[in-house]
Parts: C-alpha cells; sequence; structure tokens
C-alpha cells in the first residue's frame, strides 16, 4: 500500500473494533471517517510487519495525525440513514424511553403495563435530569422516545430534527415546598427560603425544577438564601429525605412518591406555576411502531389514569 | 557510533495493532474536544469569576484532600504491607473499597455518616453547630474519601518491593523504628509514594460524584470544575463546558508531564 501512513494506521484502529458503524453513531460520521473505506479495509501481514519496523513513536503520531485529519475532514459522508427496520408494524421488541427524573415511578409502572399489553415488546428506561437526557439525544444517543419535564429540553430536540413530528404535551405537574419528615426548620412557607439559617435546596437554574422553582420565589418576591443547587429533582429529594435540608421546591409527585419521609407544604396558587411536559417518539428510532405504540399508551386513557394516580395532572 | 540497537526499543510486531489502539482509544476522545474548543471565546472565559473560582476551588480542595490522604494513607500503607494479622485482607479490601463504588454512592454514604442527621454528623452538629456538607470542607472530604485508595495501594505495593534487609540493618545499626521508617522505608518507596500522592491528586481534582452528593452545588463554596462542566453542559453550553475540560486538561498536564519524566520513570 502506497497511501500515506496515517492511512493505514487509522485502518488499524478501525479494524481493531470502532467500526465505521459504531463511530456514525457516536456522532463521527460527519468528520468523514469513512472516506478511508475502512469498512473494506485489508491489512497484508507484509504491512503488518512494515508497521512493526518502524518505531512506536512514529507509529502513535501517524494515529494521532490520521485522527486529527479526520476531524479536520469537515465535510460529512452520508452516513447510513437510520434503518427503520423494515417496516415492521408489529408492536414488539426493545425500545428506550429517555424520560424526566420525576416521572421514575409513573414510567416504570407504565412501562409494566405497556409491555403486558404487548407481550414481546420490552421498554427500558433512562431517567434523568431533562437537560441531562436532551443533551444525549443531541449527541446521537439511541433512544426511541423523550419525555421532557419542561417545553425548554423539548424545543432543541424537535427543532434539531431528533424528534419524528412535534411533541404532545401529556401531563402537567405542580410544584410544592418539600420538608423532611417533622419539619426540623420549621418550614411554613416560601418566606422561609430567604432565612440564611436554613439550609435550603433548589434545582440548579439549569433544570425544569430549578427553572420553575426559581420563578415561583420571584414571583412571590422572594430572594433564597440557597446552599445547594442539586442536579435533578431526585437528588434534590434525597437530600430532604435523608433530612440533610431543610427545605426544597419540588414537584408535588415527587412528594407523594416520598410517602412519609417528606412533607408537602402548598405553594399559593398565585405563586405557583404549572408545569406542562412534553413527549415525542425520535427520529433516530429503530423500532418507531413500537415507540408510537408507547406514546400512544401514555396518552390513552388507561395510561392517563395510571398518571392521575400518581398525583400528575390532565395536559392542558 | 556503530552501538547496536537495544532489542527492547523496538516493539515486537504483535503488540503494535494494540498499541496503536490503546492509543487511539484514550486520545481520540481528546482530539474530539480540541476539535470543538471555542479558542474566540476562550480568553473571556478565563475572566468569567464562575469560571475561576470552580478552578481555584478545584486546586485549592483536591490539594488538600491529597495532603490529608499522604497523612493518613502512608502508615495505613505501610500496616498493609508490614504487619501481619488476620484480617489483612478484609481490612484491604475495606480500604479501597470507594475505588469500586461508583461515587455517587460514596458520596451517599458520607451523608449518611457524615451529614447532618449523620452517624458521627449529629453529635458533632448538635455538639458544636459544624457542618460539613454544602461547605468546602465537604468537597475536601469527598475528594479524600474517594482519592486516598490509589495512593494507598499505590505506597503499600511501593513498600513491599523494598527489601526488608535494609531496614533490619538500620535496626541492628541502632536506628529507631521511627527513624528506620523515615530514613530507610521511605526514601527507597520515594517512587511509589510520589506516584501515589500524583495519582491521588489527578483523581481528587477530577471527582464529580461524591461531590455533588455529599457537597451539593453553590458557585465559589461546592461548585469545583468537574460540577462547573458538568451544569454548563446541563446549560446546553456546550462551548463552555469545552472550554472548561480544556482548561482543566491543561492544568492536569502541567503537572503531570514534568512529574513523570523526573520521578516516575521506571
Amino acid at each position: 500500500m502506497s497511501g500515506y501512513p496515517g492511512q493505514w494506521a487509522a485502518a488499524v484502529l478501525i479494524r481493531g473494533g470502532l467500526g465505521p458503524a459504531t463511530l456514525s453513531r457516536l456522532g463521527l460520521s460527519r468528520f468523514g471517517l469513512s472516506r478511508f473505506g475502512l469498512s473494506r479495509f485489508g491489512l497484508s501481514r507484509a504491512e503488518l510487519r512494515r508497521a512493526g519496523r518502524l518505531p512506536a513513536v512514529v507509529l502513535i503520531a501517524c494515529a494521532i495525525f490520521a485522527m486529527v485529519l479526520a476531524a479536520c475532514g469537515g465535510d460529512a459522508s452520508p452516513g447510513q440513514s437510520a434503518p427503520n427496520g423494515g417496516g415492521a408494524k408489529a408492536v414488539t421488541g426493545d425500545i428506550t424511553v429517555f424520560a424526566a427524573a420525576s416521572l421514575t415511578d409513573a414510567f416504570g409502572r407504565l412501562g409494566k403495563d405497556f409491555e403486558a399489553a404487548h407481550p414481546g415488546a420490552k421498554v427500558t428506561f433512562n431517567f434523568a435530569g431533562s437537560a441531562s437526557l436532551r443533551e444525549q439525544i443531541l449527541a446521537g444517543a439511541p433512544a426511541d422516545v423523550f419525555a421532557s419535564a419542561n417545553e425548554t429540553n423539548m424545543t432543541p430536540v424537535v427543532s434539531g430534527g431528533e424528534a419524528s413530528g412535534s411533541a404532545t404535551p401529556f401531563v402537567t405537574n405542580q410544584l410544592e415546598i418539600a420538608v423532611p419528615a417533622g419539619n426540623p426548620g420549621k418550614v411554613t412557607g416560601l418566606a422561609d427560603f430567604a432565612n440564611s439559617k436554613l439550609l435550603i435546596g433548589l434545582c440548579a437554574p439549569e433544570m425544569p425544577c430549578g427553572e420553575f422553582g426559581r420563578e415561583i420565589l420571584s414571583k412571590a418576591g422572594i430572594e433564597p438564601s440557597v446552599d445547594t443547587n442539586e442536579t435533578d429533582v431526585r437528588s434534590l429529594l434525597t437530600k430532604l429525605e435523608a433530612g440533610e435540608l431543610d427545605a426544597g421546591i419540588v414537584y408535588r409527585t415527587d412528594v407523594l412518591s416520598a410517602g412519609d419521609q417528606v412533607n408537602g407544604i402548598e405553594i399559593p396558587a398565585d405563586d405557583n406555576v404549572v408545569a406542562v411536559y412534553p413527549i415525542a417518539t425520535l427520529s433516530a428510532s429503530r423500532n418507531p411502531s413500537t415507540a408510537d405504540a408507547f406514546v400512544r399508551y401514555v396518552l390513552s386513557t388507561q395510561g392517563q389514569s395510571t398518571l392521575r394516580g400518581f398525583g400528575f395532572g390532565p395536559p392542558t | 557510533m556503530s552501538r547496536s540497537r537495544v532489542p527492547a526499543s523496538r516493539p515486537p510486531w504483535p503488540l503494535v495493532p494494540f498499541v496503536l489502539i490503546a492509543v487511539a482509544f484514550l486520545v481520540l476522545p481528546f482530539v474530539a474536544l480540541l476539535q470543538r474548543t471555542p479558542w474566540a471565546g476562550l480568553g473571556d472565559l478565563l475572566r468569567d469569576p464562575v469560571v475561576t473560582q470552580a478552578l481555584q476551588l478545584s486546586l485549592v480542595t483536591s490539594l488538600a484532600a491529597t495532603a490529608v490522604a499522604v497523612v493518613l494513607g502512608i502508615p495505613l500503607a505501610w500496616v498493609l504491607a508490614r504487619m501481619r494479622f488476620t484480617g489483612r485482607s478484609l481490612l484491604r479490601a475495606l480500604v479501597i473499597l470507594p475505588m469500586v463504588l461508583p461515587p455517587v454512592v460514596g458520596g451517599a454514604a458520607l451523608l449518611f455518616a457524615l451529614g447532618r442527621r449523620g452517624l458521627l454528623g449529629e453529635p458533632v452538629y448538635e455538639g458544636t453547630g459544624f457542618l460539613l456538607p454544602f461547605s468546602m470542607w465537604g468537597v475536601i472530604v469527598a475528594n479524600a474519601f474517594v482519592a486516598m485508595p490509589f495512593l494507598v495501594i499505590t505506597v503499600e505495593a511501593g513498600l513491599r518491593s523494598v527489601d526488608e534487609r535494609y531496614e533490619d540493618a538500620a535496626a541492628t545499626l541502632g536506628a529507631s523504628r521511627w527513624m528506620t521508617f523515615r530514613r530507610v522505608t521511605i526514601p527507597m518507596a520515594a517512587p511509589s509514594v510520589i506516584a501515589g500522592t500524583v495519582l491521588c491528586w489527578a483523581r481528587a481534582l477530577g471527582e464529580f460524584g461524591a461531590t455533588i452528593t455529599f457537597a451539593g452545588n453553590f458557585p465559589g463554596r461546592t461548585q469545583t470544575m468537574p460540577i462547573a462542566i458538568f451544569i454548563a453542559l446541563e446549560r446546553g453550553d456546550r462551548d463552555a463546558a469545552v472550554a472548561l475540560s480544556l482548561i482543566m486538561i491543561a492544568v492536569s498536564l502541567a503537572v503531570l508531564v514534568p512529574l513523570r519524566d523526573r520521578w516516575l520513570a521506571v
């Protein structure tokens, strides 16, 4: 092979298991790695021997050079467009649902009900802060459905062409003050959030629950004395349950799910905000028929009544 | 001039592909990071108080945690390497548990132990009002908890490789145990002590899970660089996240590259 060294150095790397499909799955196809024609790359023993004769430093340099070159290649190869499973319409097979942390309990149940209704279908969940999920989806994570706790994190997914169609609101949620069982800080309302003697937790402003919590406090004209900005509502709840914080603002559904470990204090309707949760099937789905069926199930009377049971309100 | 080449300086050919894969595997993500770096905005970001605070906090807490680990970890490593007692392997397993535990679990365990309602934390809080979580001290404790095992096992391995006959010789010449430890054992194990310290510091600098679980996240108080990066990503500000990561990499390389050659060469 008379090609420049970087080319076969890259080939050696790729043949080591980093297939072009894997790379494009990771969002690397646009770096033009496929221009090396790596899928068909064959290296003879002689070439590998020749590689062995070069000092290691040169080989390493070649590898880095090849990658930099590939990275700077810029113009995108078409990559493989998502194979849509040959148009199978049956509701079967695996799907992965990325859902907001506040949906953990409710969707856990919905998933089981859905699997019971559709033998052969299997739902796997990835629960995290909506912002993390958004980033993962935009980075090409293999997901079939995205359920966000607010519009803010759904919008870039839809506008980035990652959703097939538009997003549908499926539940609403209210926010509530949560305090550990027994209310050690003697919190009575939003005004206590300004008390610097208390340990106050909110979600980080980047999270839906943090955005809503701050909106509520600013409506009430309160400057909170925050001790920690938790990265999702579940970790805030955990610290409240453990009694390590005196008060926080979480979803009503979280107060319900925590049982008697935390007490809820209602926020006056004038100050409260309503969180609208949107759901969408993702265009990268390899099993769109099952993904659609799951979304339909969430919106169905049966799915909605399950969600009501966990404290969620009807979509507005 | 015509000195024949040392055979070992040339890799046997079956190793070559693996070397390449290993290097690519470890370096590719950083190449991708460099490729995404918004070089133009880097200067502004470096002057951003949130960034300078996070960087400063990361440096201070990781160094403090390393100091704690050195003071507590070296004696522990000596006990594990030199003393023979029943339950030693159990003790070693317990001590390196934080390495295998997901850091978030470690952070939660710390909260249950040292938090306001914790095993030890509650009496301390009741008595003095002192509270570790949500403070810089909490960050140091979380860092030390996760990073110290790296120092302990590295130093233990180093101490085991020290020929005990030198210690015996020192003892026969009248040196006390403490003198032998200071003047013979530690100097002979110096490379592993330094390697362990560096490893521990690097682990502490990058610590995320235990810190955010135990110490929370507040800019200027508990928001270290890894947490600031995570928050920037959550915000959808990939440019800031990448630039912050680059700053962290630069700081780590500035420490690791000179050390590697001077001390850690085998």
